[in-house]
């Protein structure tokens, strides 16, 4: 396990408090464990854990359609499984707001993570999404209050990515 | 085999006297023409793409609107293709949604092409499976008015298949500028649209 002390989550899930986020789905994924973690023990929050990404981009088209803000979680692989239902978010202008842990481009030890990872942010572009790219734990919650502030202002979709240098390389023998 | 039910005409008997609180989500094709062939409501949400999306959409919608009921009416291919929302719902278990499958085994928006459903696969053991709290076989006239009874005090998460024929009626064509059907829907809950 990384032994440094890493507060970036929480004060991540502080930053989503107060941008009044109600609805969090995410598949599980080690980058966000702590900020899940922290999700599940909110009273006024609803984790809806997911059977694959796509069902949350709907889950948030459906939460502002009653008057709710939600947040998506994922990893980068994540992003691939997105792709035709953010039409729904692009079509009808809904609020999608993507949290996106980074695999495959910083001492990844899978090769596997990088056809997808290689890509996230040309796909983000090509689907209309606004990024904002966070290398160092200093940034993260300037670059999730924008995110904030532009994805439910404005009716659209922006992407927090979270990259691997922040999150730390995998730990792969135990 | 009984005769399979009329899709146009289950659809009016699943909502004859929707009421206000009763918001609809329907699949792309011939669920979302057989809903606007009922007459245009503000609390339709059409969906015209996001296929295998409109469950989730239920879901988030019931989830911020405890105090509404909401239904989902989708067709077996869209069902299929987001069969996993199914676990995904089954874990929430809200007690204002339902999800009601127009099952005619067939993809009917693309040449009536079989369906899984054709072959036997059962989309009620499924919801079953996932933890849904009532799960229907919907074959006759006074199984599908127990349906729209149970919609209008609806207080469990409700899962029904409704065994439709394999037929396609005239097209009816509901708004498609998906900005517009939001703003309107939200304006009819009272929100900023």
């Amino acid at each position: 396990m990384n032994t440094q002390i890493v507060d970036w989550p929480d004060r991540l899930f502080e930053t989503l408090k107060r941008g009044g986020i109600r609805q969090v789905g995410y598949v599980p994924d080690a980058g966000h464990s702590r900020l899940i973690e922290r999700c599940r023990a909110d009273a006024d929050i609803r984790d809806v854990v997911l059977s694959t990404e796509e069902e949350g981009v709907a889950l948030a088209a459906g939460a502002w359609l009653g008057g709710e803000r939600a947040a998506l979680l994922m990893q980068s692989s994540g992003l691939g499984n997105c792709v035709n239902m953010l039409s729904l978010a692009r079509t009808c202008r809904f609020p999608l707001l993507m949290l996106i842990t980074m695999r495959g481009e910083w001492e990844e030890f899978n090769p596997w993570q990088v056809p997808m990872g290689s890509i996230v942010e040309p796909v983000l572009e090509l689907c209309e999404a606004e990024i904002y790219r966070v290398s160092t734990a200093g940034e993260v919650e300037a670059a999730a209050e924008r995110a904030l502030q532009h994805v439910f202002g404005d009716e659209r979709i922006g992407a927090v990515i979270l990259s691997q240098q922040l999150i730390g390389r995998k730990v792969w023998t135990k | 085999m009984s005769e399979r039910l009329e899709r146009r005409a289950a659809m009016a008997t699943l909502l004859v006297d929707r009421g206000d609180d009763l918001l609809v989500v329907p699949g792309l094709g011939s669920t979302t023409y057989d809903l606007a062939a009922l007459g245009d409501d503000p609390r339709n949400f059409y969906l015209w793409g996001a296929m295998g999306g409109a469950a989730m959409v239920g879901l988030g919608l019931a989830l911020a609107q405890p105090q509404k009921r909401v239904a989902v009416i989708t067709g077996d291919g869209e069902m299929l293709m987001g069969m996993g929302s199914l676990a995904t719902i089954g874990i929430q278990r809200p007690g204002n949604l339902a999800v009601i499958v127009f099952d005619n085994g067939v993809y009917g928006e693309t040449g009536m092409q079989p369906s899984h459903t054709h072959s036997g696969v059962d989309l009620v053991e499924v919801a079953r499976a996932c933890g849904f709290a009532a799960c229907l076989e919907v074959g006759d006239e006074a199984a599908l008015r127990d349906v729209g009874a149970r919609l209008k005090t609806l207080h469990e998460t409700l899962f029904a298949r409704v065994l439709i024929a394999a037929n396609e009626p005239p097209r009816v064509l509901p708004e498609r500028d998906g900005v517009a059907l939001k703003g309107r829907f939200r304006a009819a809950l009272g929100l900023k649209a």
